[in-house]
């Protein structure tokens, strides 16, 4: 029985990876398409989140059968309450990258405006975040976990400072504010990429260290 | 450090550095454990742990069996239970005992459950009458048998049956209830019946639980001991210990990857 729970976890695992991903390629396309004003690269984005939708479906009903028939406790409960949690923080981060390319898709229809704000640099911070939350659950990587968290920080500070860039540009250029609003959006998308993020981070130490950091400032939770 | 990891409030039992031989062959080794008063305590662990043996030292049922010997200190009260001037006929009032087989006696329901009271000294018949009803009411079968309390009790279901000996044990009206494996040999609903019963009773007295089913011990337990090799390994809340282990052992047995 044992065995057989142990192969059900493997398999959820390699699911999770596999969507993780997808996940991960579509936040680094959306953002990619703002940038190169590619609309055939967002319109990819966007057709490829009824592949993710089943994937979460699939990978909840894989986490309650497994709930059901085995009971499962300690470790394992740890890991299958993880997952279940970190499949809608992927699924979230996957309609997150189809709005970021339906900016894009607005956007590479307009003028192209130059804000002097470097989304490239906020994008690169929140795919690494992403990426390696992903490498933290498989590699069970507490340390690494809580540096996703403490990054979070950085995130937000990119944020703030493209609210700033847009506030004043839309003084100068009032003409271009349906841009510029847009512009912001997918600012605030990859901001929430990156709290998705933090959470899939969070959970990873729950599933190792069986705590819940979650609300809890990083100062006193940090590790060593 | 997990808070609130060590019982706090009144002790019922407390176990000191005690250690059991079956003539040769030492079964616990050097076990400590203070069991709360009014909780439910789990013991878990693989056949042959010594799980049972020390529910057994609890009230010296193991003193029937030739060639044991008990070392360290067991204090029910602050008494301790294996001084040579205890009376074991009261201490087993005090602490009674639910075996995994239902053993009622082959009499009416009536007499089963007034036995106990009967050889303490109780004649009284209106007396007698309401301990039994008590007893069980107690016990979660009052509304199933009241109106045949003279059929004999051996034509009791088996849930009934066992229903029947927590009301036996209940009516000497003891401090401390002993139960060894008391719903493995039920199906799915006497078994739902007896842990809403262990549920209750809990408010009135001390419940130690051997279990082999996890989700069980799981489910009615506040605290939960693993033992191993005659050893106690770890102890400590319920909800703690399943969830999130601390020793290794414990891990891998209740994730079922031994034992």
């Amino acid at each position: 029985m044992s065995q057989h729970l142990q192969k059900e976890i493997e398999n959820l695992k390699k699911n999770l990876l596999t969507m993780g991903s997808v996940v991960e390629d579509m936040v680094y396309l959306a953002t990619k398409s703002v940038v190169r004003r590619d609309t055939r690269m967002a319109q990819e984005i966007i057709s490829r989140d009824l592949e993710v939708d089943e994937m979460e479906v699939n990978i909840e009903e894989e986490c309650l059968k497994i709930l059901a028939l085995h009971q499962p406790v300690a470790i394992d409960l740890r890991f299958i309450i993880a997952v279940l949690k970190i499949n809608s923080d992927l699924e979230r981060v996957g309609d997150l990258a189809v709005n970021i390319a339906e900016r894009s898709l607005f956007l590479s229809g307009q003028e192209d405006i130059c804000l002097t704000f470097n989304i490239t640099a906020m994008a690169e911070k929140v795919e690494s975040m992403l990426t390696r939350s992903i490498d933290s659950l498989v590699n069970m990587d507490v340390p690494q976990a809580y540096r996703i968290r403490q990054e979070d920080d950085l995130v937000d500070a990119y944020n703030r400072d493209m609210y700033e860039k847009v506030k004043e540009e839309l003084a100068l250029h009032p003409e271009s504010a349906n841009c510029l609003l847009h512009l912001l959006s997918v600012g605030r998308h990859l901001e929430r990429v990156a709290d998705h993020a933090t959470n899939i981070a969070e959970d990873v130490i729950y599933l190792v260290d069986a705590q819940i950091v979650r609300h809890t400032p990083e100062d006193f939770m940090e590790e060593d | 450090m997990v808070k609130n990891d060590t019982p706090t409030g009144p002790t019922a039992i407390e176990v000191r550095n005690l250690a059991f031989h079956y003539g040769a062959s030492q079964a616990l080794f050097d076990i400590n454990i203070a069991i709360p008063a009014r909780q439910v305590t789990a013991l878990i662990g693989p056949s042959g742990c010594g799980k049972s043996t020390f529910l057994r030292t609890l009230n010296r049922m193991n003193d029937i069996i030739p060639g044991v010997r008990v070392e360290g200190d067991i204090l029910i009260d602050n008494e301790n239970i294996y001084r040579d001037k205890i009376d074991v006929v009261r201490l087993r009032k005090r602490v009674g005992m639910v075996f995994q087989k239902s053993n009622p006696f082959p009499k009416s329901i009536f007499e089963n459950v007034a036995y106990g009271p009967r050889i303490h000294g109780m004649n009284d018949k209106g007396q007698l009458g309401e301990i039994v009803e008590q007893s069980l009411r107690q016990a979660a079968l009052w509304d199933e048998v009241k109106d045949r309390l003279g059929n004999n009790a051996v034509g009791l279901s088996g849930g009934q049956q066992q229903r029947l000996c927590i009301a036996r044990a209940l009516a000497v009206q003891p401090e401390i209830l002993l139960m060894d494996e008391p719903a493995s040999a039920l199906d799915p609903k006497s078994t739902a019946r007896v842990e809403d019963l262990i549920d209750e009773l809990k408010t009135k007295y001390t419940i130690v639980i051997v279990t082999h089913n996890m989700q069980q011990a799981a489910r009615v337990s506040d605290w939960t001991a693993f033992f191993y090799e005659g050893r106690l390994v770890e102890y400590g809340r319920t909800k703690r210990v399943f969830t999130n282990p601390k020793e290794k052992q414990t891990e891998d047995y209740i994730t079922g990857r031994f034992g």
